[in-house]
């Protein structure tokens, strides 16, 4: 539990002047939940951006393990092993459910144009051994019935599940969500957790942006909490609940009250 | 945002890796029996004009299918797709007509030549996205015209590209409508095959996720820009191997053959026969083909009802004519149920 996974240092992002992020550092150590939480316009999707790749930091470094990732498009950053779903669902609708998954797994699949074109025994083994991982994570999911269904015919809390098994099949190391829950009825949103916490008990290092305190608060093994774009507490669930800058930004009272 | 391609929904005859796995016939068998089919046309025509018709036919199938394979699944509209037939059936045919090359080299040159230029406009035109790929296509296609019209020395110009010999095993030459027929059929099947192999793959895959959700394709590792520059060069590359049929089989070439309607035609081909299934082209490809011999009389007839029929089938049946069966199917059984 003591290596540092991810580090973020002195991050800053300005959008048109306007700070969304200021002046940020943390740590995701391996092996634990971390949950980034705070008010609407926060600054929790832009920093979530950031470590993902789809928003360029205005100055400050990002690191994974001991390298700079920063400045790498969100592909190089996959092939570093950071996977992530998204808040309001980027599938392949049109694909099927396990072809998502399998898609998932591209950068544990090896062949390339030669071996596709002349399909022998090295691309029929690659695809094999894609599609069985990728069946192998459906199951672990309850969808491998749903398998040779179009991902777009899934329900909603389907697809959310969906893309989970679609971020894990590569086997990352550092798993980003964004807003697991959101969307989901209660019953689901508690799957969802579930979830999460047993890939943690399986090692899976975890950096969660959550509107669901009840979520955040069960899971985490460490809070970040954000408001106008600046850390105004880290730590335990209980450390973050008794804390009145939390508090007081939650509730909307004035600084001085 | 990236451009939407056209798109279908016919789940059933999509993709054939989307297909349910309790299908009876593979896709490589059902290609195989269709091309055994094709096989008789030279026995069971009535003239050679059908025979020259049904050679037209497969090299516009290697055409439209390597368009689909780009437009329908990798969600990449080329406006230039006849720019590369001309550009494989000019290569081959001035290095045979000017420096004697066999058609045989000229072939494999040709696609070389043609998937090189797409690698040299792609790597500008598909860092952006959206639109520009077409608009890079078209402007390519416009300047290759030119070029072609006026690089009278080497193209013969507006007349046109004189005195290309035919493919010949030694002093057996492929020039009759007949003897040309294998050689168009084999081709045209490997190219089918070489598709089908490349979408049942997991570059196949990146390409069609990519063009389904960039975003998610960009979070899996896939590297957007490569895959569709590597699909437009190998899409370009068949489009070359069409062009050097062509002018080897017609041993003549001109400029109109490969003009920016042409690409514009082909998009419309490949949203008939339906955009992103398998076997749209074929259909496509049958009308693009059959439709203005039956007309050869009201030429310009031909492109109001083709832009008439494109109007139709998009608005009946926007999964295009290899969809239809399936609608058809599936009100059917919704009816019954």
């Amino acid at each position: 539990m003591s290596g540092k996974l991810l580090r973020v240092e002195a991050l800053n992002c300005y959008f048109f002047g306007l700070r969304a992020v200021a002046d940020l550092s943390f740590e995701v150590k391996t092996g634990e939940i971390k949950a980034v939480i705070g008010p609407n316009g926060a600054g929790k999707s832009t920093l979530f951006n950031m470590i993902a790749g789809v928003t360029r930091p205005t100055s400050g470094t990002i690191w994974l393990d001991d390298e700079r990732i920063d400045g790498m498009p969100t592909h190089q950053r996959a092939e570093r092993g950071i996977a992530r779903t998204f808040q309001n669902l980027q599938i392949f609708r049109e694909m099927t459910v396990l072809e998502n998954v399998m898609v998932g797994r591209h950068l544990r699949g090896k062949a390339g144009v030669l071996s596709a074109l002349l399909h022998g025994p090295t691309l029929r083994a690659d695809e094999r051994a894609l599609a069985d991982a990728a069946m192998a994570q459906l199951e672990r999911f309850d969808l491998a019935g749903k398998a040779h269904m179009l991902a777009g015919s899934l329900s909603f809390g389907q697809m959310k599940v969906l893309e989970l098994a679609r971020a894990l099949a590569g086997e990352p190391r550092l798993l980003l969500l964004d807003e697991p829950a959101a969307g989901l009825p209660q019953a689901e949103a508690e799957h969802v957790g579930e979830i999460i916490s047993s890939l943690n008990r399986d090692g899976m290092t975890v950096l969660l942006v959550e509107h669901n305190m009840r979520m955040v608060m069960s899971l985490s093994h460490d809070i970040l909490v954000l408001n106008n774009g600046m850390r105004i507490a880290e730590g335990t669930a209980d450390e973050v609940r008794r804390h009145p800058d939390v508090l007081s930004a939650y509730l909307g009272e004035s600084e001085d009250a | 945002m990236s451009v939407m391609p056209l798109k279908t929904t016919s789940p059933a005859l999509r993709s054939p890796a989307a297909a349910a796995p309790a299908q009876r016939l593979s896709d490589h068998a059902r290609l195989l029996i269709v091309w055994l089919v094709l096989l008789a046309v030279p026995f069971v025509s009535p003239n050679s004009y059908v025979v020259s018709l049904a050679n037209l036919m497969l090299i516009n199938v290697i055409l439209i299918a390597s368009l689909n394979l780009l437009m329908g699944y990798g969600g990449q509209i080329s406006l230039g797709h006849a720019a590369f037939y001309g550009l494989g059936a000019y290569v081959s045919g001035v290095l045979g007509v000017k420096l004697g090359w066999s058609p045989w080299i000229g072939l494999p040159v040709a696609a070389l030549v043609t998937g090189l230029s797409a690698l040299i406009i792609g790597i500008p035109a598909l860092r952006l996205r959206g639109l520009y790929l077409s608009m890079a296509t078209l402007g390519w296609n416009a300047i290759l015209v030119v070029m072609f019209n006026r690089l009278i020395d080497l193209t013969g110009g507006p007349n046109g590209l004189l005195g290309v010999k035919p493919f010949a095993f030694g002093t057996f030459a492929l020039d009759t409508d007949a003897r040309q027929f294998p050689l168009v059929w084999l081709v045209s099947l490997l190219v089918m095959v070489a598709i089908l192999h490349l979408l049942r793959s997991r570059i196949g895959r990146a390409l069609r996720a990519v063009a389904t959700n960039e975003l998610g394709a960009d979070a899996v590792g896939i590297n957007s820009f490569r895959t569709k520059l590597l699909f437009f060069v190998l899409t370009a590359g068949m489009a070359g191997i069409a062009g050097s049929l062509y002018v080897h089989i017609n041993q003549y070439a001109s400029p109109e053959t490969f003009s920016v309607s042409s690409s514009i035609l082909l998009v419309v081909m490949v949203a008939l026969g339906g955009s992103g299934t398998y076997w749209g082209p074929i259909v496509g490809a049958l009308i693009y083909t059959a439709v203005p011999q039956l007309l050869l009389d009201y030429e310009d007839a031909e492109l109001m009802l083709f832009g008439l029929g494109m109007l139709l089938v998009l608005i009946l049946s926007p999964s295009g004519l290899t969809g239809v069966p399936g609608a058809l199917i599936k009100r059917f059984s919704g009816r019954a149920s």
